[in-house]
């Protein structure tokens, strides 16, 4: 292993809150020391920061890699290599493939995939229900076993209540995460778009953001009911947030989770039917997009994930209504949270605390913070360099991105996996 | 005059100046289309090829004899049977249609959006004759040159829509067309079927008919979807026709002189009575289907002016 220096950077550390200049020692894959100041001299190599920002690397929950079933989509291989790209040294994938993680066998399958293929952490989710159809529950204490870190049936809501409250009372008593789509499914099926004057105008079937608390509100009454520990994967209206926080203010193990893309664009940027945009839920309107920045700004949404769903250009080339939902985002996370920092939304230390300490609580990780004995996972950024995004210029194998040809700014210089670099910007 | 488009997607990027050049234009085909010999060739040489993915008589039909009166060779295609049915996607289908040259593409599909997207991909003009429940723009501009015959004007009337305003292409034309020429519009129907966000579009919304339609100038009805409801919109055809079907005692609280419109096919009995659709002194639906030819000539002629300027 060797020891590393990072001499004369801007420390971003998401514990304390602090954003200030200093130095940080890595020994053994490690954070051994850090301080402010002129750094100790030492034999570690020593890579001089140049007064870019160093952060705890990026903790994504909710990535989509498509294998099995779909690796022309998006393989372990480039996923980790568009994470590396994008700052992002853990990735917490999803379960929704073809055929559904749901068995240990399915997931060990994942687990050698990713360490023989990705050069980021890869955590694997696996399904909360069998063909993540709702009806019974997975081997929730095998799949733990086999190293599931939460249980999703992703954007499938278990519509049977009971199935559901089963599963939660099941997985509590095994200590296990579940992570839901908080969405009433009868109101908002067939759905494209947000109701309201946009989707009006465009002629598209819409459903009312009502349609999320709703299915928060239920998932909530189970929580009461059964204990269990439980993270909605995307909080994207105004109307939800009331109910989180008396959730939370309740004492209900509850926390929440939002995409980069309800923080950074809203209903009207779909335009002209702009394929690249229809994700799930839809995107929603500029009051809800402030109101979830403020969220997460309170810490009332906890963590925020790129939700990166590779879509080929096919399923991409259609009408709106028939066109796939779901866009990649892991390279274009960062700078695409880095606008709410220059807009002066968020500072850095509450955005690196929602990317990445918070979900690594969650998931009872020690990364996600720049303290010493953490994993030496880091980032190292500019969070200033100026750039208009190509999108072919992606690693991914798929590039639907709703960023394409737009001006960001902020890149990432380098990532390290346990003090190893991983990504170096030529 | 210059139409400054290249196709005719939507009345949404037509200006008021767009609108009225088509009308005035669209008066000279209805007097061309009465006289015992209707040709001219102003299309002479170009190929126009009706591509619908949804069933249609009336506007196919209305599109063809636009063309073929025009001097275009007119070919129809019926692609619910087609090559969609096999697996093909619609942006191929629409570049295998550029790749043998056509010049004026009419498309109709059930998805809204549809027809732009596919206007991206060719090379051609495309006229949107519906897509989904986004526009349907010769229908919005035949209401228009309808409107503004019977009534000598096409500002400042009191136009009430009625019905299935949610599904409605027909409708969000129209809410399009006449708030651009600065008319004062009414949406009329259950909430169901006319969402609230209409509001938004600076028109008044009624779910009381017989208040709605106080002192209008123009009535005009909607068809009643069927087939387009996932169910459940309202409780049955009769309630609907008692709540909101027009008929003679609803359209006594009009104005004396206000005229009767539907789009077609009509449902008699459910959203019109029947004897009404047949007034002649009040209906100017048969008007409507006259206007929907001569509306499309001159459409096709000011889209095939600019793709001759262009060779």
């Amino acid at each position: 292993m060797t020891n590393l220096i990072f001499t004369n950077a801007r420390l971003i550390d998401p514990e304390t809150g602090t954003d200030s200049p200093g130095w940080l020692r890595v020994t053994n894959g490690r954070i051994a020391a850090r301080g402010e100041g002129d750094a100790p001299t030492t034999e570690a190599k020593a890579i001089d920061c140049d007064g870019k920002c160093l952060a705890p690397g990026i903790v994504d929950i909710g990535v989509k890699v498509c294998e099995p079933g779909e690796r022309h989509k998006e393989s372990y291989k480039t996923a980790g290599l568009a994470a590396a790209a994008g700052g992002v040294t853990t990735i917490v994938t999803r379960p929704d493939t073809t055929p559904a993680i749901d068995t240990p066998e399915s997931l060990e399958f994942v687990t050698r995939r990713a360490q023989s293929d990705s050069p980021v952490n890869v955590l694997p989710m696996a399904a909360l229900t069998k063909g993540r159809d709702g009806r019974e529950m997975t081997e929730i204490g095998f799949l733990q076993d086999a190293g599931a870190v939460a249980f999703t049936d992703c954007d499938h809501v278990v519509l049977n209540t009971k199935v559901f409250s089963r599963a939660l009372t099941y997985a509590r008593s095994c200590g296990a995460l579940v992570i839901a789509h908080p969405q009433e499914p009868t109101l908002s099926s067939g759905a494209a778009a947000t109701s309201g004057k946009f989707a009006t105008l465009r002629g598209l079937p819409a459903v009312s953001p009502m349609a999320e608390r709703m299915g928060l509100d239920r998932d909530i009454a189970l929580l009461e009911m059964t204990g269990a520990k439980y993270h909605a994967d995307q909080i994207t209206t105004a109307r939800a947030l009331p109910a989180l926080e008396r959730a939370k203010r309740n004492g209900l193990g509850i926390t929440a989770g939002t995409s980069v893309h309800h923080l950074t664009l809203n209903e009207l940027d779909v335009a002209d039917y702009r394929t690249f945009f229809k994700v799930k839920p839809p995107l929603r309107s500029e009051d809800d997009r402030l109101a979830v920045i403020e969220a997460v700004q309170s810490g009332l949404i906890d963590t925020i994930s790129s939700m990166h769903t590779p879509q080929d250009e096919e399923s991409k080339r259609l009408p709106f209504e028939e066109a796939a939902s779901g866009a990649v985002a892991l390279e274009t996370l960062l700078p695409a949270v880095l606008r709410l920092y220059h807009a002066g939304y968020l500072d850095l230390p509450t955005l690196f605390r929602a990317m990445a300490l918070n979900p690594a609580k969650r998931l009872g990780l020690d990364s996600g913070r720049l303290s010493q004995g953490a994993p030496a996972d880091l980032v190292l950024f500019d969070p200033d360099v100026p750039f208009v995004l190509d999108r072919f210029s992606l690693k991914s194998k798929s590039q639907n991105t709703p960023f394409d040809g737009q001006r960001m700014q902020g890149k990432v210089t380098a990532t390290y996996v346990a003090g190893q670099e991983v990504y170096r910007r030529a | 005059m210059r139409f400054a488009h290249r196709h005719l997607l939507g009345i949404e990027h037509l200006s008021q100046s767009d609108i009225t050049a088509i009308l005035d234009l669209a008066e000279t085909y209805v007097d061309l289309n009465r006289q015992s010999t209707k040709r001219s060739d102003v299309l002479s040489g170009l190929t126009q090829i009706n591509m619908f993915f949804e069933n249609s008589t009336r506007t196919q039909a209305s599109f063809e004899i636009a063309g073929k009166r025009l001097g275009a060779d007119v070919m129809n295609m019926a692609m619910q049977a087609s090559s969609i049915k096999k697996g093909e996607t619609l942006i191929d289908t629409a570049m295998t249609l550029n790749a043998m040259h056509p010049d004026l593409l009419v498309v109709r599909h059930p998805h809204s959006g549809a027809v732009d997207l596919l206007a991206q991909k060719v090379n051609c003009a495309v006229l949107n004759a519906g897509d989904g429940k986004h526009e349907h723009p010769t229908q919005a501009l035949l209401d228009a040159l309808t409107i503004r015959r019977a009534k000598g004007r096409l500002h400042r009337l009191n136009i009430a829509i009625c019905g299935d305003v949610a599904h409605s292409r027909v409708a969000r034309s129209n809410l399009i067309l006449l708030g651009k020429m600065e008319n004062r519009i009414r949406l009329i129907g259950p909430p169901t079927l006319v969402p609230g966000h209409f509001a938004d579009f600076g028109a008044e919304v009624y779910d009381d008919m017989n208040e709605g339609l106080k002192d209008v100038d123009v009535v005009m009805m909607l068809r009643l979807q069927k087939e387009r409801m996932d169910g459940g919109f309202i409780p049955s055809e009769r309630e609907y026709y008692h709540r909101y079907g027009l008929d003679a005692a609803k359209l006594a609280l009009a104005k004396p002189d206000a005229i009767v419109m539907h789009p077609g096919p009509m449902n008699r009995g459910v959203e019109i009575d029947g004897t009404l659709a047949d007034d002649i002194n009040r209906s100017v639906i048969q008007d409507q289907v006259e206007m929907g030819v001569a509306v499309r000539m001159a459409a096709m002629e000011l889209l095939a002016r600019n793709l001759r300027e262009a060779a």
